[in-house]
């Protein structure tokens, strides 16, 4: 019987979708399954209140490839990100520190605070520009493997150990730090506004069950100046529309290079046979078959429930269950009927326009971290919140507002599991600590939709709602990622592929893990 | 003295920035906010204003208005109904630009004629024998556009009547907030977007009505770099930037025929006589020597330019308008005269003039550019224009 599909994609998740379009576009037939009634994964729109469009998780754009959005013309099929401006600290003592894009703006504004620190941030700019230019090439590949001898892989590795080589000495020494230091720590080295160092370090803890001062936080403090280095010039910006129009665009350019998108079309398993994936099984009872079977799921979800541990070698097993999830991020939407009014700057202003920051001191993040690291979750919660309706008017009926609260910790495995009357505890936490800053939050509220990590397991089916696929620590990155010797987007079953953000370089809305994995499959059947 | 617009007791206040850019002997904002990344992107993301009350402006009246205007522009404005606009160049007896712009009829005996330099008295010249009466109206015509997907759910908010009526191209009269407008559908930003046109003694309540209604779907006043980046994605070529208007021209060089400018299409070889028609004739049968096109640097060949040199690319967020040659095959071939970095499509784009056989879609190009005070040259090639063009521009 001739396969009617080249590959098989499980999984609409944006680099499910950024796979398929690649490997279309190349000439494969592509299939991809999609259990939800909608694509997207982690990166979907919806009206959950009329009228009112939440992204209801993740909620900015990071570093998505420019290549992508130039590769597959993005644009055409409507992605627009739009640039956030500025992050506002609002401060329990009724000041507040803003960081804006505007050079002397910002120096005017840290200067207010301390005027060491308004000069130690161009330095310190500085210095993370050429380290991140050091790293970046790290993002753009698929990883060497270090623990291989063939020369290819060797040829790869030594490229990148002579770009690290190419590093000052004082460069070389500052990325050493960054790789083993908390983010805490680092920044104390450099600033002395705690309200900055709480801020700039509150980076390094998203999605990952660890405090500001735990070790290896450092690192992701890079990624902040990685987006300069593609002529995007911010790490961060806003979809029009919300996340789930830079997944549209995606799908649109992936059905424009021919590729089918079914929704509502479970995965129960794939069909493995002598050690090859020949197809896969939906949940309905239908089989499909292809050559290859590309997983957008994460790797505990493809190894240990749908291909089953008994098709793989044993350590192979061990390594997955050993990656790491914890999941310790949760989401609060909210409706809004106006702007809220923060205590800090009253009325409406460009700071409504940029994020803002409930990380007042590293203390602070560190006691949120603390009552998590019990099983508990953050009674004063660290967030990073925006109002996409100021950024896109379209996101609210006119004059109405959406507010997306990033909000952590709340671990997944909480003291005595989630349930519906704990979750709506914790968007009572989360509240409660905002009105402190907006007086007039509680007054203005329509509706609050809540996302615990149980909840993004149940709905998005990530393994114990870790945002990115399993924590992004530096044990778990490159050619570690997921399990070391398979980071190149290879299982030990032949022709099943990865291509989540399980995979290297991780996770967030930038879809280099689905373009990368596309690539090698290409390579692999040329 | 430079003349300030009629918004500018509006303008004034809100420009930030005190960056302001000179425009036919007026002042208009260069950018409001301290960069104009915000405004451009209210263009293609929610609607900017803008200020372009310097365009020169002519009310052409007569019994013969329509006769007249299709004697002196090369499109067919004979042709034009009442409610109707197009865009259309104009030329010597040479066939050779002097400049383009807008025609709209505003009834049976009435046009609107816009452009970017004075020519009245071109115009009033090649009056002779046409009944017709030329009138600058410049400064008693305040003009604004509306630009932008939000566009046309603020006007609809403001006015006495429905705009989804008003096609492409298309003009109406109507009351917005009270005030009475000419509203057409047009624009130099390749987008959904509107032109305001209004007694300059009505500006300031106009802007103030705009600014009200539109501020729910973020209206953003914008100033001419915004307006610029958009421009160029668009596709849109501007007088004194990517040419020179055969009436300024010092030598043959300078100046350019409507084909060489990729206006072909707004050339009506089927009408009977209008200045200029006899040598466009002719260039039509032996084809231009050059060619106005869309150029796309290869961001790889851009990138590792500045790798060698042991930095980051730098892109230009705004847009440059100076004259940067093209190679191909070694042998400069043409010059690229406006660039820019888009935003939206995360592109290095120029518009340029390139000999005609270098100027197919798809040509293998190099464009120089400069890293670290030495000139290189990137990769580039030949791409449709518009560079971006979205459904909802018609639509
Ligand atoms: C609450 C939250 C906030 C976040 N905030 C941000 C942010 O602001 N910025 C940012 O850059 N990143 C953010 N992230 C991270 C980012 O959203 C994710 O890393 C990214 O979207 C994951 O994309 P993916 O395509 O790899 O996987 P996913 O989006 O998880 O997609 C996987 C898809 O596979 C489907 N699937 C799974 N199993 C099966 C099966 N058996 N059969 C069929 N289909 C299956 C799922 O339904 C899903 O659609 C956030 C994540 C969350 C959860």
């Amino acid at each position: 019987m001739a396969n009617a599909y080249d590959a098989i994609v499980i999984g609409g998740g944006h680099n499910g979708l950024v796979a398929a379009a690649y490997l279309a576009r190349a000439g494969r037939r592509v299939v991809v399954l999609e259990r939800r009634e909608r694509v997207g994964g982690a990166a979907a729109s919806e009206e959950v209140f009329p009228g009112f469009t939440f992204s209801v998780f993740s909620y900015v754009v990071s570093l998505l490839r420019p290549e992508i959005i130039r590769d597959l013309e993005l644009p055409r099929h409507g992605l627009h990100v739009l640039p956030l401006e500025s992050t506002l600290t609002p401060l329990p003592n009724g000041d507040y520190l803003a960081q804006w894009n505007d050079h002397d703006q910002n120096r005017r504004e840290l200067a207010r605070h301390s005027l060491r620190d308004a000069e130690a941030y161009d330095e310190f700019g500085r210095l993370m520009h050429l380290m991140s230019r050091a790293v970046k090439p790290f993002l753009g590949m698929a990883p060497p493997d270090p623990g291989s001898l063939a020369p290819r892989e060797l040829a790869a590795l030594g490229r990148l150990g002579r770009q690290l080589r190419g590093l000052g000495r004082e460069q070389f020494h500052a990325l050493h730090r960054l790789a083993t230091m908390s983010a805490a720590d680092y920044l104390d080295e450099w600033f002395e506004t705690e309200a900055l160092k709480a801020t700039k370090s509150a980076s390094g803890i998203i999605g990952t069950l660890a405090g500001p001062r735990s070790p290896g936080t450092a690192y992701v403090l890079l990624h902040h100046y990685m987006g300069e280095l593609d002529g995007v010039f911010r790490a961060w910006g806003f979809a029009k529309g919300g996340n789930g129009s830079v997944s549209a665009a995606i799908a649109g350019a992936a059905r424009a290079a021919g590729v089918e998108i079914r929704t509502q079309a479970q995965v129960a398993n794939v069909i493995v046979g002598n050690g090859r994936a020949t197809g896969v099984a939906l949940a309905s009872g239908e089989e499909l078959r292809a050559p290859r079977v590309v997983s957008n799921a994460d790797p505990r979800r493809t190894f240990l429930e749908l291909v089953g541990e008994r098709h793989l070698p044993a350590d192979f097993v061990q390594a997955i269950r050993a990656f790491r999830f914890r999941g310790a991020s949760a989401k609060v939407n909210l409706a809004l009927d106006a702007l809220p009014d923060f205590a800090c700057l009253p009325g409406a202003g460009p700071h409504l326009r940029g994020a803002i920051s409930i990380s007042p001191s590293v203390d602070y993040l560190e006691r949120a971290y603390d009552q998590a690291k019990y099983g508990e979750f953050s009674r004063r919660p660290y967030m990073d919140i925006v109002l996409p309706s100021m950024i896109d008017p379209g996101m609210a009926p006119p004059g109405k507002h959406v507010m997306s609260i990033f909000a952590q910790y709340a671990p997944y495995h909480l003291n005595g599991g989630w349930t519906d009357a704990r979750r709506e505890a914790f968007g009572d936490a989360v509240i409660d600590t905002l009105a402190e800053y907006a007086p007039n939050l509680k007054s203005i509220l329509l509706h609050r939709q809540v996302v615990t990590p149980a909840d993004i397991e149940r709905v998005v089916g990530i393994s114990e709602g870790n945002i990115f696929h399993g924590e992004l620590s530096l044990q778990q990155m490159f050619f570690l990622r997921p399990v070391p010797a398979w980071a190149k987007y290879r299982t030990p079953i032949a022709g099943l592929w990865q291509c989540g953000s399980g995979t290297h370089p991780g996770g967030g809305v930038m879809g280099a893990p689905g373009r990368l994995a596309a690539l090698e499959i290409l390579k692999e059947s040329r | 003295m430079l003349t300030p617009t009629p918004f500018h007791p509006r303008t004034a206040p809100l420009c930030r920035s005190h960056a302001w850019r000179r425009w036919a002997g007026c002042v208009v904002a260069s950018a409001y906010e301290l960069s104009h990344e915000r405004e451009y992107h209210a263009v293609r993301g929610a609607a900017a204003l803008f200020d372009v009350s310097p365009l020169y402006k002519y009310r052409v009246h007569g019994r013969d208005a329509a006769r007249f205007l299709d004697h002196v522009v090369t499109h067919d404005a004979g042709r034009l109904a009442a409610g109707r606009v197009l865009y259309t160049p104009w030329c010597d007896a040479r066939g050779k630009v002097i400049d383009d712009g807008t025609v709209a009829r505003l009834d049976e005996a009435t046009f609107r004629l816009t452009s970017a330099e004075p020519n009245l008295r071109w115009l009033q010249d090649n009056a002779a024998g046409f009944e017709v009466a030329i009138e600058d109206v410049s400064a008693a015509t305040a003009a604004l556009a509306l630009q932008g997907p939000n566009a046309r759910a603020i006007l609809q908010r403001l006015g006495d009547r429905d705009f989804e009526g008003l096609r492409y191209f298309g003009l109406t009269a109507a009351r917005l907030g009270g005030v009475p407008v000419t509203i057409s559908r047009t624009g130099y930003t390749g987008d959904l977007g509107y032109e305001l046109w209004l007694a300059a003694d009505d500006a300031l309540p106009l802007w103030d009505a705009l600014i009200e209604a539109g501020t729910p779907y973020g209206i953003t006043p914008a100033g001419i770099l915004a307006l610029d980046v958009a421009r160029i994605e668009a596709g849109l070529m501007l007088l004194d930037v990517d040419y020179v208007s055969a009436g300024r021209a010092l030598i043959e060089n300078q100046t350019s025929s409507p084909y060489e400018l990729d206006l072909g299409w707004a050339v009506k070889l089927d009408k009977p006589a209008f200045v200029g028609r006899r040598a466009l004739a002719a260039e039509a049968v032996r084809g231009p020597q050059w060619r106005f096109a869309g150029i796309q640097v290869e961001w790889d060949s851009f990138e590792r330019l500045f790798a060698a040199a042991g930095l980051a690319p730098r892109v230009p967020l705004a847009a440059w308008r100076t004259s940067v040659p093209l190679y191909a095959g070694g042998e400069q071939v043409g010059y690229a005269t406006s660039g820019v970095w888009s935003p939206l499509l995360k592109q290095y784009i120029a518009l340029a003039h390139l000999q005609s056989r270098w100027a197919a879609v798809g040509t293998a190009l190099e464009m120089e550019v400069t890293v670290e005070h030495r000139r290189q040259r990137a990769a580039a090639r030949v791409v449709k224009k518009p560079f971006f063009d979205p459904e909802r521009k018609r639509a």
